[in-house]
């Protein structure tokens, strides 16, 4: 593991990792996660994993450039993976229907197969949370089977309802709140992913599992969903 | 979430948008919560040292104006940034200085004259409760401002304070408000300049760019030469604040204090904090240049300016 440290901004270096999008980064991105935020201690500003790098901001009233660079090198020298067993694992419950999941009907027709198999398919796999981002909560995770796989869509929503369980290409998320969206939409979840009480904020984590449980329109309003229709792309 | 409190004002038109924000919000964008805070934290921290409160103190950022305020308490309150015709009972206010206002007043900002954003700062700084650290409103998020939510002043709205103005200050001579220090801005050059054609790294610092009108708190795009990246397909990363992205039409974005979190496009590297403030100022159809520093330059300028309010 050689980290390549790039200079961002005045007061930011990217730890590059990796490469490409792959589970078996997460392990590494979590220790290294934690050996940066020990390294820094209170001249972190911000840390922030995503797929294959770290975004480090530091305090420059603390550190120069050249400092946070050799703070970096140390805290990451001999770096062990962390335990695969540290996320945590959920299973999420989707009220799938075209009525709040307008996309489901198309990506069965694309693949000649009634809705129900592809709502199978996209329960039938644990998804690794790559990345939080977009939103406070937004988890980016996969990969969804191959040929799951939708592109974006052209022309993003205006308005995407929170709890929206969508596509984009090999990856799936839950929009955390209702925002402009461009991914093609199977269902809705009641879950609330960011939570202002709740220790920690956010429900998902980079490393953690999670697994969609499909359940009837009945469960979810029983669970505080709102079944009001997606409206339709304009 | 908004306590009582005595001192304190109304507001009686809301205009296009005015925000309770600080320095931000930090330490929680690993959970994908942006930043936030004042655009123009250069401004903000003048209001607030004019009335000795700390420059991070929190304060209102008035966008473009068209907001009217009725004074509940007499006081003194500070005004900084851009020049919105900010009138007291129809009278107009000096800029960048601390003002007395008494109970019944009414301080309006009608429209720009010079700059985009006018800071002001109040005894001690607005009363509202933090949200994950900060009062910074974020609107797209629902976080912080006065009900904890994220929301713009609305009519009705009462913004107070508890604390009280220090003696009597004046901004030093040569401070030039809002910060309009030549027509560069700096850039440090990040690493993914290399995958920047030859051609266009040097457009990049020898051309014009105009401020777009497309421009909001997420971030501000310039209008240029085109810029071409070779990079393709790059898989998204943590975004630091100034960041100059490069999406496939080849004019940059500069992201502000409301950008997401992580993103995918190329980056020449980031405008400097101070940078950022000058650009928050600017309105669109302005004319800039990029200049580029290095990390430890911008690192002196931007230390220069803190110790300024020690």
């Amino acid at each position: 593991m050689t980290p390549r440290l790039e200079t961002v901004g005045m007061d930011a270096l990217i730890v590059r990792l990796f490469d490409a999008i792959d589970e078996a980064n997460m392990p590494w991105l979590t220790a290294a996660d934690s050996a940066l935020r020990a390294a820094f201690d209170a001249a972190l500003i911000d840390l922030v994993p995503s797929y294959t790098t770290l975004l480090v901001q530091f305090d420059v009233a603390r550190l120069s450039h050249g400092e946070a660079r050799a703070r970096i090198l140390a805290a990451l020298d001999g770096l062990e993976p962390a335990s695969s067993q540290q996320g945590q694992h959920h299973v999420i419950p989707v009220w799938y229907d075209a009525s709040v999941g307008p996309e489901l009907s198309r990506i069965a027709e694309r693949l000649g197969v009634d809705e129900q198999t592809v709502i199978d398919r996209h329960c039938a796999r644990d998804y690794c949370v790559f990345a939080l981002g977009f939103a406070p909560g937004y988890g980016f995770m996969g990969l969804v089977e191959e040929a799951l796989a939708t592109p974006r869509l052209k022309t993003p929503r205006q308005t995407v309802a929170a709890g929206s369980v969508g596509i984009a290409d090999r990856q799936t998320a839950i929009y955390p709140l209702r925002s402009p969206g461009g991914w093609n939409i199977l269902g809705r979840s009641a879950v609330t992913l960011f939570d202002r009480e709740r220790d920690g904020y956010s429900l998902l984590r980079p490393g953690d599992r999670v697994r969609f449980e499909a359940v009837s329109r009945q469960a979810f309003i029983d669970q505080g969903g709102d079944p009001s229709p997606l409206e339709e792309r304009q | 979430m908004t306590r009582e409190t005595t001192q304190g004002l109304r507001v009686e038109r809301a205009g296009p948008q005015a925000l309770v924000q600080d320095a931000g919000r930090f330490g929680v964008r690993h959970l994908g919560v942006t930043q936030g805070g004042a655009l123009d934290w250069v401004s903000m921290g003048w209001a607030n040292w004019l009335l000795g409160n700390p420059p991070d103190a929190a304060a209102l950022e008035i966008a473009v104006g068209g907001l009217e305020l009725h004074i509940e308490t007499s006081g003194r309150l500070a005004l900084a940034g851009a020049d919105l015709d900010a009138t007291l009972d129809g009278h107009p206010l000096p800029l960048n200085a601390g003002f007395e206002v008494e109970a019944g007043q009414r301080l309006a900002f009608a429209r720009p004259v010079s700059g985009l954003r006018a800071y002001l700062a109040v005894p001690g700084g607005i009363d509202a409760e933090p949200v994950l650290g900060s009062v910074a409103s974020v609107v797209r998020e629902g976080l912080g401002g006065l009900d904890g939510r994220g929301r713009a002043l609305e009519v009705g709205d009462r913004l107070g304070w508890r604390g009280a103005a220090g003696p009597a200050r004046y901004l030093p001579r040569g401070v030039v408000l809002p910060p309009s220090a030549g027509t560069h801005l700096a850039l440090v050059p990040g690493a993914q300049i290399a995958h920047f054609t030859g051609e266009s790294v040097f457009a990049a610092f020898n051309s014009d760019w105009q401020v777009d009108t497309r421009a909001d708190r997420m971030g501000v795009r310039l209008t240029g030469p085109e810029l071409t990246c070779r990079l393709t397909g790059m898989v998204s990363e943590g975004i630091p604040l100034g960041a100059v992205q490069v999406p496939a039409d080849g004019q940059p974005i500069v992201l502000l204090n409301d950008r997401q979190t992580i993103g995918g496009y190329p980056r020449l590297g980031a405008l400097t904090p101070l940078a950022c403030a000058r650009l928050a100022q600017c309105a669109p159809g302005e004319t800039l240049r990029l200049a580029a520093q290095t990390p430890d330059a911008a690192r002196r300028a931007y230390l220069a300016q803190w110790a300024h309010w020690q």
